[in-house]
């Protein structure tokens, strides 16, 4: 299972602007609200959550300390 | 395709004009397409025209000698950039560049003169326009010169970082944002400084902190 954005259906307002961004193609408009598709392509470059104008995609990062 | 009466309606620019008055305003606009990552509008070039989103979302960034990136606003349908080279007459003082493809309506500095001319509702629009951009860049302004977001966000990291086992814990660039009481654009620029630094590595859907020592110093350093 490939980690994706999440998106919260309650505060999608159907705009589309994180698809017009996306550069994998990982997003597309179901029901006038956004479904993610899993793919490796998706690089987390975050600009989905970025242009989101009601804050319903969010692409968490997980924090982590590397052991030597 | 043809400008549409309907798209000006939702520009704050043009909010009151009647219906005849976007119709005269229309015939003055011209429709731009740009693809994903198209540069926009170069930094210290001339102005030619204002510009509206209609579609899709642009950044407006300068980039420092050393080639930073730092993201002033992102831009989106109904929005405009460009203002400020428009109206004063000097080099664009930031790039823009499409985010995906995008559609754009333009306004060449002369005709703008005629709008506000014709339609002095459209002047106390821009002001409004105008104050509410220049709100944003002040608050941009002031967390990147007086405030060490970056020692905040190393220490937020630090706060937060799991041990590699079970759940682990999860912030957004927007969370790490309101925890350190900055812009999510400055967040972005702070991770990637703490990236050069060596102290962490973003690692996709990871924050990895390689050198969780250095991270530690930049909190103290900055505090």
């Amino acid at each position: 299972m490939v980690e994706m954005p999440v998106v919260d259906q309650e505060k999608c307002n159907g705009c589309g602007l994180c698809i017009n961004v996306c550069h994998c193609n990982a997003l597309v408009l179901v029901n006038n609200v956004i479904t993610v598709i899993e793919t490796e392509e998706c690089e987390w470059c975050t600009q989905c959550e970025a242009v989101c104008p009601t804050g319903a995609i969010s692409c968490p990062f997980e924090i982590v300390i590397e052991e030597h | 395709m043809a400008v549409q009466v309907e798209f000006l309606e939702s520009i704050p620019y043009f909010s009151g004009l009647s219906l005849d008055a976007l119709d005269s305003v229309r015939e003055l606009i011209f429709e731009r397409t740009s693809e994903r990552d198209e540069l926009i509008v170069l930094e210290g070039e001339s102005a030619e025209a204002l510009y509206f989103v209609i579609s899709g979302a642009v950044k407006m960034f300068k980039t420092s000698v050393e080639g930073k990136e730092q993201i002033l606003s992102i831009v989106r349908p109904g929005e405009s950039f460009n203002d400020i080279s428009v109206f004063d007459g000097g080099p664009n003082p930031a790039s823009v560049q499409a985010m995906g493809p995008a559609v754009l309506y333009g306004i060449r500095r002369n005709d703008l003169e005629v709008i506000l001319r014709d339609h002095p509702q459209v002047a106390l629009n821009v002001i409004q326009v105008l104050s509410q951009k220049m709100r944003h860049l002040m608050s941009l302004v002031e967390d990147l010169s007086f405030r060490h977001v970056t020692g905040r966000i190393a220490k937020i990291l630090l706060g937060h970082a799991g041990n590699g086992t079970g759940p682990q814990p999860r912030l957004t660039q927007q969370e790490m944002a309101a925890m350190a009481g900055t812009v999510r654009e400055v967040v972005g620029r702070s991770l990637k400084a703490l990236e050069e630094e060596g102290a962490i590595r973003l690692d996709r859907h990871r924050i990895v902190i390689t050198d969780k020592k250095a991270l530690k110093n930049m909190v103290e350093a900055y505090s």
